[in-house]
């Protein structure tokens, strides 16, 4: 090989060095720039929302968190009624959802039989793609007449009885209200839990439950003590999906909580969650208080779901320790 | 058919009696009939593939979790048929352990590992299930490893510490049979000794059945050996015979390694 030859090949393989370092620094900075968007696109919400909620917050002060007075007349609002039916409705939700997507879950992962699973596992996804508002038409026409002429009297027969927890259970059956919604919204978020869940226990190493079947471990020893603290941070993860959903469920809610700017002590009475009064009253809202309360709320919903991230960050810190890791 | 060895004097642990094991329509074993004999160790061996892991699964109804695996025959043990559909898996399981290939520590402290197998059959108080511990962590020599750290996780443990931990834990519950698939094939040479001098040690109270791919283990530290080639059991025997005189040409050309 002559030395023109090699030298020139040299040449070519710097080139192309160069060629790729550049490349790999063009996709980096890309890759930087999109990534900025998210903090970009998240700051800019905050802002407005703000910026918005301003004067609401300036009339009220800190007020505004446990007032429980929201009327449009008197140009007064409070935000206390719409962070109870937020916080209730989501709590009621996630107390159905979670035990009902965990059965979900353990079934098709460990007892269903093989022809069953993919078919099951299909509905549950298209469980999840159902438009909320059909939930929500669902939840008025069908859902609420039914629940109010047949579960309500026997939830108030039973359950209202009780000493301190009666009171939930009573009052008008009618259908509507805080319980509905908790019960439309806890539909809503098990095919997400249910799916997540079904993910994660799918992760876990057959030979590591074989072990445990091989201690003489019965099917629900083996979930309850191998296969759900190996998936711990995934199981929560998909809770907090579930959860993160109700809270900011609209349309659904809309239709079924009663839309009632009270707070009664009783699940089945109407009442009103942030984001169905931000779907009935904006449309209408007059310049001034009004809207910028709305914002306020707007803002509220932000906070508590980022309270919501945070705690569940925080369960998975806990657990980890208590593992001993 | 291999002629069955005559054990004089010996207890038999388990009575393998015309098994056939299907994959589905694929028969993965093929008229089995063997003896395991209490408190020693049967090793077996053979290519990729032979069955020899999937005879070993059939001792605890390994393969019940899995839809399409079924077995014919008949596995005596303690005078009932463990294939019966009527035995109960899970007793069967907490009588005869396991061990795989890949340590499989549960996501729990290296205490809870041991003690949680032992509280399913066992309602032991608390100072007897310390006692418990302590007894299977020093059968398994791994009590002066990991005894200042019961409460980490039974993952910080390295891979030989966690192999043992295993052991440990399939002799805390006091089974009759220990079922060991390739125990050492994941362990540097240092812990497959470690493990390898325990399994030799644990014949005293156990019996023993071991998969391995090593011939040399084999040969050094079981007392039967069994060659199985495509499903078949080939050739049978104490392990000295086995290795020094086979009687079948296949287990001659395996173990002289002319194939496998």
């Amino acid at each position: 090989m002559s030395e023109a030859a090699a030298s020139s090949r040299a040449d070519v393989h710097g080139a192309k060095v160069r060629l790729f370092k550049l490349q790999d620094m063009a996709f980096h900075r890309v890759t930087l720039v999109f990534a900025l968007l998210v903090l970009a696109a998240l700051t800019g919400i905050l802002f407005s929302l703000g910026q918005q909620a301003e004067p609401a917050f300036k009339e009220f002060g800190w007020g505004f968190l446990w007032g429980n007075v929201w009327s449009v007349p008197d140009d007064k609002f409070g935000a206390r009624i719409a962070i109870y039916g937020t916080l209730v409705t989501s709590f009621i939700a996630l107390v159905i959802a979670v035990p009902i997507s965990f059965g979900i879950a353990l079934f098709l992962t460990e007892t269903c039989p093989a022809w069953l699973r993919r078919p099951l596992g299909t509905a549950i996804e298209l469980l999840a793609g159902v438009p909320s508002i059909v939930y929500g038409i669902w939840g008025l026409f069908v859902f609420a007449p039914l629940f109010a002429d047949y579960a309500q009297p026997i939830l108030k027969a039973t359950l209202g009885h009780l000493p301190v927890i009666g009171k939930l259970f009573s009052g008008p059956a009618i259908g509507i209200g805080i319980l509905t919604a908790g019960i439309v919204l806890s539909l809503m978020v098990i095919p997400f839990i249910a799916s997540v869940m079904r993910d994660v226990f799918d992760t876990v190493p057959p030979v590591l439950k074989e072990s445990a079947y091989g201690m003489g471990c019965t099917t629900w020893e083996v979930v309850w003590n191998i296969v759900l603290p190996y998936t711990r941070v995934g199981v929560i993860g998909g809770i907090m999906l579930g959860l993160g959903r109700a809270l900011g469920e609209t349309m659904a809610v809309t239709f079924v909580i009663g839309n009632s700017n009270r707070i009664v002590g009783s699940l089945f009475a109407p009442g009103n969650s942030i984001a169905s009064v931000l779907a009935n009253e904006f449309g209408e809202a007059d310049p001034g208080l009004h809207i910028a309360s709305l914002f306020a709320l707007g803002l509220l919903l932000f906070v508590i779901t980022f309270f919501v991230l945070a705690l569940s960050r925080w369960l998975i810190y806990l657990g980890v320790k208590k593992q001993g890791k | 058919m291999p002629e069955r060895p005559i054990l004089p004097g010996e207890g038999i642990a388990l009575q393998v009696r015309n098994l056939n094991f299907y994959y589905g329509d694929f028969k993965g074993l093929k008229d089995v009939n063997l003896d395991i004999v209490r408190n020693k160790v049967t090793a077996f061996i053979g290519p990729s593939g032979c069955g020899k892991s999937t005879l070993l699964r059939t001792f605890n109804r390994m393969y019940d979790l899995y839809p399409g695996q079924r077995a014919e025959g008949e596995i005596m043990f303690n005078g009932n048929n463990l294939l019966d559909k009527k035995q109960d898996v899970n007793l069967v399981r907490a009588k005869i352990g396991m061990v795989f290939q890949k340590p499989t520590p549960f996501p729990m402290t290296i205490y809870e590992n041991i003690a949680f197998g032992v509280r399913l059959y066992d309602k032991l108080p608390g100072s007897e299930m310390n006692d418990r511990v302590e007894w299977a962590l020093r059968k398994a020599a791994l009590w002066d490893e990991v005894k200042d750290k019961l409460g980490q996780s039974g993952l910080s443990l390295s891979g030989g510490q966690q192999q043992r931990l295993c052991i440990a834990r399939a002799v805390a519950v006091k089974p009759e049979i220990v079922l060991l698939d390739e125990p050492t094939s994941a362990l540097d040479p240092i812990s497959t000794a470690k493990v390898e001098e325990l399994v030799s040690e644990l014949t005293e109270d156990y019996t023993i059945a071991m998969v391995t791919h090593n011939m040399q283990q084999a040969a050094r530290i079981s007392n039967y050996t069994a060659f199985m080639y495509l499903g078949e059991l080939i050739e049978f025997g104490k392990t000295d015979e086995l290795f020094v005189k086979p009687k079948a040409q296949q287990t001659e050309d395996y173990i002289t390694g002319r194939f496998g």
